[in-house]
């Protein structure tokens, strides 16, 4: 391994202009002229709007134009569009209203986009939107996910009982069965707290509109920018994809709330035509926590089935979701496809069946969210085994060996076929990290100060490297989920690689330099990686759901074959030989049996020189593009195990120490693998113990700031002991799985099965607040001191 | 935020006069709470005083048997200051303890102390110390001081220019935070100056900072963590919201209250 390639821990390249303050990030973006935009919201979570009034506005000082969903509709702008076509269980599809990117007639959540005033400065947009008069009729607001379902009050006429859609995956007689035959029957009722994503950068968007040759550009905080110009091109209808150039610069974080099209960056895009003038947009934190799209937020019922052995067999899940007042771009994916085929975990379970019913509420829509649907199923499947093992009075981490999927491939009765794994190799490191056999001692130390301790496992599994086209295609998803690459090799013999893929955080700059420094032979910094400018780079997919290794990189090395296929042919031509006598390693193209080689880079000049060869027999040039579709999705899994320490003066949750034994496959880069995996447990912890949007009854967001809203902060968290486990993946060309999102699905489940493990009780719900966790440990010291 | 014309006197006296002739206009000391409401719009001053360049108002003193910290001297530098540290190392505590670095090196004693957030450090000290605040025109004892939530004995025109703490033989002072703003959930202040015992608790009261008498009594027969054991606060006139509810909190303020008496004793 060298010092730069696969393998090795390299410092990120991206780091020193983002610790230098020399990121360009969308807000750092001015265009000459720019004016700035200025949304006004509703305050209200379910109104009528009986009328708007801007003429008073209109004439403020500054304003270049105030527009209404009414403006939007004359020009034949269409509406927001979910991308996943999910049917009902009697095969109609889903029932969804229309989500016009500023409001027309009805407004839905409070923060829900009435009118757009563009300025010569935002103070004066901010200004004429004061004096905009709209007259709302206020309706009820219709909040709970529990209650939404057949509620009096109608977020949608398109869905008149608030369902999206009910829907159902697994085999269900047969699980049917398993329960009617199980000797013991594990049952919980979860929630699955809503979150808000709150990445350090908040969204915006700057639109410009060249009247010469007719072409808008938006530069925007996407995940995706070539998806958010095929959905502004071909569904909203902003402008044909040839003259509408989508680029994201560098975004700080994103946890999936960047991949969605919002209604901001499609209005600053079609403003900037209609005033002349380029329009900028930032969101500020309170926008933000409005009008991102939110995470989680399910109620659910689940039963597990065991057998006389101990041994499960069976699984039935009743899941009621909520997406929110709209269907956000990939929103009903995740409770469904994302969420329920995930429910087997690292189980061998014969029988599951899952129902999902989907409502509409007043409240912010709800999308992806690092994870997406995989920590609710992780929580599901990981609350219920740790209960059933304690009900059955097993140990939680041998109820579990005995319970994994040990031969693969394994096809669960859950869409699923694991390609890959070790579990149990991953539990037995992990039980020495945390040094389980010691538990006891440190629980009694522990007591003696008065103390609750407890430990808590979280035995997870995802899928990842989504996706295989042809497989969510038949599932409802309107693209496929390929991912596309391009090497450019210049004259000198240094290299671009196009991806389709999208750095926010995550090191693609390193790691995919890594992976191609590596098979060319070249020095690191002879690679550079280009992402984010539809103009640049070939159609892609984009970053998220822990595919960009999986996906980005093969399509990346599928490129660098063709480029070292292509370099061969050169080579036979410089170095006289015949093309199959040609190899290539360590950098150097080379004859079989001799000592005749050509470096890299004078091939690739020779390549462009191409005095060499004849032009009709072999083109000139170096520079491959390639296109991968993934054969199977990568089943990432692995072993957390938190270990709490609670007083229960106070209630407050002390986490002790953490083992995280993760497989991700084969690893590029071992630190930023790790780095992610602190980050993915941070939020993980913070979903947990302090995380929770709330909305009152009158669909108000009363967590709408940091200083109600609780994030995890570094001194909430232990200093990790991280361990990995390597099964190499056979579905992609590397041999990797992803990492991005791993710790977030773990963590939950091992924080609150180590709280209930400490209490001596199971009702404690996300987050586990000091408050929360007081209260219930007056019943844990009442019930012990009763002992 | 909306337009505001910024004034940066030079001494505590062009301040109060700037603030008589200024209509709508507002003191700025740290700017901790005006400013974030003014980004919010929620409040508009037409003109702001930045007290930031009056040096009468900076600096910390021992004077026979008080210190004396003016009005603009920062969290931090209370924190950090060898005067405070020795003769009162509880409020060196819990200036040290007040939000994060930012903070500590841009709030001000002062503005805290004027602003009376029912969630801050400082009204706890103040009213458990006896300190006294002096402002432009008169002093004012912290028993009189603070009259409501975020109302103060302030009148129109006054600006504190110092706190003066008497020295007290022992002193501590423990919080449970917020976890999210990370303000004072329950913060309770304790004080010992001869057979004078008070406990100041801050965060919890529906009107702001307040006195515990029972807590006070119970540590007069002997002040230690042990005499409050079993003492339990009332929950009436306690704040609820998402956060901590009556019952929590007052259970916290016997929690606090202990810790701030082992600290205070060295226990």
């Amino acid at each position: 391994m060298s010092a730069t390639g696969i393998g090795a821990s390299v410092r990120r390249k991206e780091d020193h202009r983002f610790i230098t303050g020399q990121g360009r990030y969308t807000d750092d973006i001015n265009r000459p002229g720019q004016a700035h935009a200025y949304f006004l919201r509703s305050p209200h979570a379910h109104a009528t709007i009986k009328s708007i009034d801007t003429k008073a506005a209109a004439k403020m000082p500054g304003v270049l134009g105030i527009y209404t969903g009414d403006d939007l509709a004359a020009d034949k702008v269409g509406g927001l569009i979910c991308g996943w076509m999910i049917h009902n269980k009697d095969g109609s599809p889903m029932r969804a209203g229309p989500h016009p990117a500023l409001a027309q007639g009805k407004v839905r959540y409070v923060g829900d986009h009435v009118a757009v005033i563009v300025a010569e400065t935002l103070a004066q947009a901010r200004d004429a939107a004061e004096v905009v008069v709209v007259d709302y009729a206020v309706l009820p607001a219709v909040v709970d996910t529990a209650k939404a379902a057949g509620a009096k009050t109608v977020v949608h006429a398109e869905a008149p009982d608030n369902t999206v859609f009910n829907w159902h995956l697994g085999n269900k007689d047969e699980t049917e069965a398993a329960f009617k035959k199980a000797k013991h029957v594990t049952k919980l009722d979860i929630v699955n707290n809503r979150l808000v994503p709150n990445p350090m950068e908040p969204r915006a968007a700057v639109g410009d509109y060249d009247a010469g040759d007719g072409v808008f550009t938006l530069f925007t905080t996407s995940q995706n920018p070539h998806v958010a110009r095929l959905v502004l091109s071909a569904f909203i209808g902003i402008a044909p994809e040839n003259k509408l150039r989508v680029i994201a610069p560098d975004v700080g974080g994103g946890f999936g709330s960047k991949i969605f099209i919002y209604a901001e960056e499609t209005v600053c895009v079609w403003a900037a035509k209609k005033v002349g003038r380029p329009v900028k947009w930032n969101s500020d934190r309170t926008e933000a926590f409005l009008s991102d799209a939110h995470g989680r937020d399910h109620v659910t019922h689940a039963e597990l089935a065991t057998d006389a052995e101990g041994k499960i067999t069976g699984l039935r899940v009743k899941t009621t979701a909520n997406l929110g007042a709209y269907l956000s771009t990939f929103s009903s994916s995740v409770p469904t496809y994302l969420y329920a085929p995930l429910l087997s975990g690292q189980y061998d379970i014969p029988a599951i069946y899952c129902e999902v019913d989907a409502v509409y509420t007043n409240t912010a829509p709800v999308d992806a969210y690092r994870g997406a649907g995989r920590p609710e199923a992780t929580f599901v499947v990981e609350r219920l085994v740790e209960v059933a093992a304690r009900e059955l009075g097993k140990d939680p981490a041998k109820f579990r060996m005995q319970n994994y999927v040990k031969k693969f491939p394994h096809q669960t009765p859950v869409i699923m076929m694991y390609d890959a794994g070790n579990y149990g190799a991953s539990m037995k490191k992990a039980l020495e990290i945390i040094d389980y056999k010691g538990i006891g001692k440190r629980k009694r130390d522990s007591a003696r100060e008065g103390k609750l301790r407890g430990i808590g496992f979280s035995a997870y599994i995802e899928a990842c490297g989504i996706a295989p086209s042809a497989a969510v295609g038949s599932l409802g998803a309107g693209v496929g989920l390929w991912e596309s690459a391009e090497v450019r090799v210049n004259p000198i013999g240094t290299v671009e690689v196009l991806t389709g893929s999208h750095s926010h955080g995550q090191g693609h700059e390193t790691t995919f330099a890594q992976l191609v420094s590596d098979r060319l032979g070249i020095p690191i910094d002879n690679v550079s990686i280009i992402h984010g400018d539809t103009d640049k780079v070939q159609m892609g997919m984009g970053t998220y759901g822990s595919r960009s290794g999986a996906v980005g990189m093969s399509a990346i090395v599928k490129a660098v074959d063709k480029v070292i296929a292509k370099g061969k042919k050169v080579a036979a031509y410089v170095l006289e030989a015949d093309e199959a006598d040609i190899d290539f390693a360590d950098g150097h193209f080379s004859v079989k049996g001799t000592d005749r080689k050509l470096d890299f880079g004078s091939c690739a000049l020779q390549a462009y020189i191409a005095h060499k060869f004849n032009g009709q027999d072999l083109e000139p040039g170096l520079k491959e593009g390639a296109f991968y579709d993934p054969t199977n999705f990568t089943f990432p899994a692995g072993v957390h195990i938190c270990e709490v320490e609670i007083d229960p003066q106070t209630g407050v949750t002390k986490i002790d120490r953490w083992a995280a034994v993760d497989d991700f496959g084969n690893v590029i880069n071992p630190m930023i693998v790790e780095g992610q995996v602190h980050g993915g447990i941070a939020q993980g912890v913070g979903q947990a113990l302090l995380e929770g949007a709330k909305y009152n009854s009158d669909g108000q967001l009363v967590t709408a700031s940091f200083m109600d809203y609780c994030m995890p902060r570094a001194d909430d968290l232990p200093s990790f002991q991280v361990g990995m486990t390597v099964t190499a993946c056979p579905s992609n060309p590397l041999g990797i799985k992803g990492c991005g999102e791993a710790g977030a699905i773990a963590a939950p489940p091992a924080v609150i099965n180590a709280i209930t493990d400490a209490l001596g009780h199971e009702d404690i719900a996300m987050p586990a607040t000091p408050q929360a966790v007081w209260r219930a440990a007056q019943k844990s010291v009442k019930r012990m001191a009763a002992e | 935020m909306y337009a505001f014309t910024y004034h940066r006197p030079g001494s505590a006296r062009q301040a109060a006069g700037l603030l008589a002739k200024k209509e709508d206009a507002k003191i700025l000391a740290g700017g901790h709470t005006l400013l974030p409401t003014m980004k919010q719009r929620l409040a508009a001053p037409s003109a702001l005083i930045d007290l930031g360049a009056c040096g009468d108002l900076k600096g910390i003193a021992r004077k026979g048997r008080t210190v004396v910290i003016g009005a603009m001297s920062t969290h931090a530098e209370v924190a950090e200051s060898a005067i405070v540290q020795e003769a009162i190392p509880g409020l060196a505590y819990l200036a040290s303890h007040i939000g994060d670095p930012h903070v500590r090196h841009r709030g001000t004693i002062g503005g805290s102390v004027a602003n009376n957030d029912p969630a801050a450090d400082y009204p706890a000290a103040c009213l458990a110390l006896g300190a006294t605040i002096v402002t432009n025109k008169r002093k004012i004892e912290a028993d009189d001081f603070f009259t409501g939530l975020y109302e103060t004995a302030l009148e129109e025109g006054e600006i504190i220019t110092k706190v003066v703490f008497p020295v007290v033989s022992k002193a501590g002072y423990a919080k449970f935070r917020n976890p999210a703003s990370r303000y004072a959930l329950v913060g309770v202040f304790v004080a010992k100056r001869g057979s004078d015992i008070r406990v100041a608790v801050t965060g919890a009261g529906e009107g702001g900072v307040f006195r515990w008498p029972e807590a006070e009594t119970a540590l007069k027969a002997r002040f230690a963590p042990k005499s409050l054991e079993g003492l339990k606060a009332s929950s009436k006139g306690i704040n609820a919201d998402m956060h901590a509810d009556a019952e929590y909190r007052a259970h916290l303020i016997g929690v606090m209250a202990k810790q701030a008496v082992a600290q205070a004793t060295g226990k």
